[in-house]
């Protein structure tokens, strides 16, 4: 039978329920969030040597933790944990036993009650010595702890990288030629200043899916301007009558529409009866998914981030 | 309550937990209320006494009184609405946790000696099946753990089991309720989330695990029915200096790679192995730190349910970096290839591949796609493995790849109808950018996200089992994919699409009945006979809906 990895502080637990954590979303100053996240550069000495990749300011914020206690915390954390815990307090290469993000110490800590200890006290077994830090300062490192734990546990905080590696050029040539984009739309018509209004991850995700995420039950339909990614349908009835207009909803049994009126209409399916067709101007889009390669995607939104 | 003593002299050449359901089965006549185990050997006709309805996973029923000729005129007996208590918002710092909501429910209902006995996570009900009214309702007390789901209770003679959000296993009294102990089955504080069904075989309750957030190591364990004693507990990532190691770069990779085992599995019991899926590898999204094929995380295992021993493994995807579980059931067919009987394993996998092994050594006999746009593997290996393309791992600038990090298909349970020789499972054709959002050499948690990217629908497959090939296929017009699937010996096919539960012919894809319901399906649907007629039972949200025939 094995062993769990980690010691488990059960004589903890307890007092850990009874301490209620007290929120606080104060806000905070762009200024210090450089500090606070990046750590400093002198500490870069972990196995984060590419970039100090840690909790994002959405991760503060998710956190909960008192900014201002963070951002002292990053700065003693830099000075006196990092050149043996990382820059990020994810631990040396080779040093398992150095990642803090992961540690129970961390993830269970709650006010500091299971990170004071070996702080104050060292853990002379393990080889770490005493720190000078004073109980209030390493409150502040319990609390840039944890923000780093949350942040590595909660993938809506992360940031994205460097999405921008397209060629421009390559990606403005695909646009006109075997893209066939410029058949649709225009880099001085629909797509002016585009490169202006989305970050380059959210463009990515815009021209290879317009509209995503929010179809499926026809989006819009109620408002009665319909959106360009918004489908149609034309129900033919027996007697010969076609009513169509933006798609409210469908599945086998029933299909529902607004007119050309904006009336809600909706009709039984039995099978074939009535003729039901479906027009989705974004299945252009979709099919193209099968033709992409990763280089296409990267060029046709480096040029697009062009379109200022 | 009584136990009869198990301590008789049974014959060596049968397995130890098929003894027990043996010999349990001898108290039947003293368990009113509860479950004969001699019951989950057997198709299910008159309970659903497990997850799968058997061990099987086949979600097969052979009743016929609800048939092709008549389903026409089933109709609804009941419907209940149920009500639960509320999971509080997640602390902070508390990690998983998903908002909270009304009652959504998951769970494949048990149904025996006329009683429904289901789950929500933190809420469990009995309900009377012939009229749908509530017996009792248990509530746990409000924790902080992930309410993502709960796909039902285990249940072992008198005793139902569960498993709650801060990852304890409950054993509850199924004629009142009562909650009789719990025990802690992992620590929430390391972001392990507590879903999975409990499956009991002989005297072991298989309580599986999830959550990877945080590079929590995977594990299935098994349990004593009576105490919750931990029997044995097999951890699905290698330490130092055990078979796989060396498919990560270090032993603190291998511990932290995750590989959760959320979904039930199936049982042979003349085999005396238990299978299942495990999950993803962590981190999910940032592989620069777990080079190597990652066993036994994306695998189809096959374990001693006695001894907790490996028998054989089968790996899925090796070296996932697209969070593709291989958790989805794994179906246990008795049937034929190339003229010969052979015992059979089959599982449509998250990944976007068709598996199908020899469940006696896990030997691969065939993989085919789901789908046709999988665009991130390089073929298939020697053994039918997909080859996972480098050029496809998430990158910051973000990859294109089909299917999207949701898969093929997901943990709604497929059937297999052995009357057709058809393996039905709901499919969605998606694409997601995968990105990688951390590029330290030691990442942590996901380290990257997907984005969805666009879908070309979903649709319902019926595969021939012995060539993979598609036999007919379903295109559902609005949304929906991964449903869950029931077949009957009635010529039945049920699932559910949209606000729907729909049988079709399952030889041809025919619809031959619907009924709209209050919300979408959520759970799989399943039969039984009750006092000589037979009920459909379908699940959408917060409800139940009882159908019989009406003559």
């Amino acid at each position: 039978m094995r062993l769990l990895f980690f010691t488990r502080y059960t004589n903890f637990e307890s007092n850990l329920e009874a301490v209620v954590r007290r929120l606080n979303p104060a806000l905070f100053g762009a200024a210090f969030i450089a500090v606070m996240f990046t750590g400093s550069a002198a500490a870069q000495t972990g196995s984060g040597d590419k970039a100090a990749i840690a909790a994002t300011p959405a991760a503060l914020t998710a956190s909960h933790e008192d900014p201002a206690a963070v951002a002292r915390g990053a700065k003693l954390f830099a000075a006196n944990c990092a050149s043996c815990h990382g820059a990020t307090a994810k631990g040396l290469t080779g040093k398992d036993n150095t990642d803090l993000v992961r540690s129970l110490y961390v993830l269970d800590d709650e006010k500091g009650i299971l990170l004071t200890p070996p702080i104050r006290n060292g853990r002379p077994d393990k080889g770490m010595p005493k720190s000078n830090l004073t109980d209030a300062e390493i409150l502040d490192v319990a609390a840039w702890l944890r923000v780093q734990s949350y942040g590595a546990g909660h993938r809506t905080t992360y940031t994205f990288l460097d999405v921008l590696t397209g060629d421009p050029k390559k990606g403005e040539e695909y646009f006109n030629g075997a893209g066939k984009c410029s058949t649709c739309h225009s880099p001085t018509g629909d797509l002016k200043g585009i490169g202006s209004r989305y970050s380059a991850q959210q463009l990515q995700g815009r021209w290879l899916s317009p509209g995503g995420g929010r179809g499926g039950r026809g989006a819009g339909a109620a408002t009665g301007t319909p959106s360009r990614s918004q489908k149609t349908v034309a129900v033919t009835l027996p007697n010969g009558q076609t009513v169509s207009g933006p798609l409210d909803r469908i599945d086998d049994f029933t299909v529902s529409l607004h007119d050309s009126t904006g009336a809600y209409r909706s009709f039984t399916r039995n099978g074939d009866v009535p003729k039901v067709l479906v027009t989705d101007p974004m299945k252009v889009h979709t099919e193209l998914l099968r033709t992409y390669t990763d280089a296409d995607m990267h060029n046709v939104t480096a040029y697009l981030v062009t379109l200022k | 309550m009584k136990r009869i003593s198990l301590a008789v002299c049974v014959g060596q050449a049968v397995p130890p937990a098929v003894r027990a359901l043996i010999l349990f089965s001898a108290c039947s006549y003293l368990c009113a209320q509860g479950l004969d185990r001699a019951t989950l050997l057997k198709q299910p006709v008159d309970a659903w006494p497990t997850y799968n309805g058997d061990y099987s996973a086949r979600r097969f029923s052979p009743l016929t009184q609800i048939n092709s000729t008549n389903v026409q005129n089933l109709s609804l007996l009941w419907s209940t609405r149920f009500t639960g208590s509320a999971a509080p918002a997640p602390a902070a710092g508390g990690r998983g946790g998903a908002a909270p909501a009304a009652v959504a429910i998951k769970a494949t209902p048990l149904m025996v000696n006329g009683i429904l006995y289901f789950s929500a996570p933190n809420n469990a009900w009995a309900v009377d099946a012939r009229t749908g009214r509530e017996l009792w309702h248990y509530t746990y007390p409000p924790n902080t753990g992930s309410t993502i789901g709960n796909r039902g209770l285990g249940m072992y003679g008198n005793w139902l089991y569960m498993e709650v959000p801060d990852s304890h296993l409950v054993s509850l009294d199924a004629a009142t309720g009562k909650e009789r102990w719990k025990v802690q089955i992992a620590d929430p504080k390391l972001d392990y989330t507590s879903t999975a069904a409990p499956i009991v075989v002989g005297n072991h309750i298989l309580a599986g695990i999830g959550g990877d957030h945080m590079d929590n190591r995977g594990f299935i364990q098994s349990l004593d029915p009576e105490t919750g004693a931990v029997q044995w507990k097999w951890y699905t990532t290698p330490s130092a200096g055990e078979p796989g190691i060396e498919t990560w770069p270090d032993a603190y990779a291998s511990v932290h790679g995750t590989g959760q085992t959320w979904i039930p599995g199936s049982y042979d019991p003349q085999l005396n192995l238990y299978y299942f899926g495990t999950g993803n590898p962590n981190p999910v999204m940032a592989e620069q730190s777990r080079k190597g094929d990652n066993l036994y995380t994306c695998t189809i295992v096959a374990l001693n349910p006695d001894t907790g021993k490996m028998a054989w493994y089968y790996q899925t995807s090796p070296h996932d970096t697209h969070d593709w579980d291989a958790t989805e059931a794994p179906v246990l067919i008795d049937g034929t290839i190339n003229g010969q009987p052979r015992k059979l394993l089959a599982q449509a996998d998250r990944n976007g591949y068709f598996f199908l092994l020899d469940r006696t050594n896990g030997k691969h006999i065939l993989t085919t796609p789901l789908i046709d746009t999988l665009n991130w593997s390089k073929g298939l290996n020697a053994t039918g493995q997909p080859i996972p393309n480098p050029a496809k791992y998430p990158r910051p600038d973000g990859t294109l790849v089909s299917p999207a990090s949701g898969g093929a298909t997901n943990w709604p349970a497929p059937s297999f109808d052995p009357q057709t020789g058809l393996f039905y499972v709901g499919v969605n054709t998606t694409w997601s950018v995968f990105y990688q959002t951390d590029t330290d050499d030691h990442p942590e948690g996901y380290g990257g996200v997907d984005s969805g990217s666009g879908s070309e629908g979903g649709a319902l497959l019926a595969i021939d089992y012995k060539t993979g090939k598609i036999a007919w296929r379903h295109e559902w017009p609005g949304a929906g994919g991964a449903s869950h699937m029931l077949t009957t010996a009635g010529h039945l096919l049920f699932t559910g699409n949209g606000n729907n539960v729909v049988a079709f012919d399952p030889a041809n894809g025919k619809i031959l009945w619907h009924s709209s319901l209050f919300g979408s399906p959520s759970a799989g649907p399943i039969t039984y006979m009750l006092d000589g007629k037979q009920y459909l039972l379908a699940i959408a949200g917060d409800s139940m809906y009882s159908f019989v025939v009406n003559n």
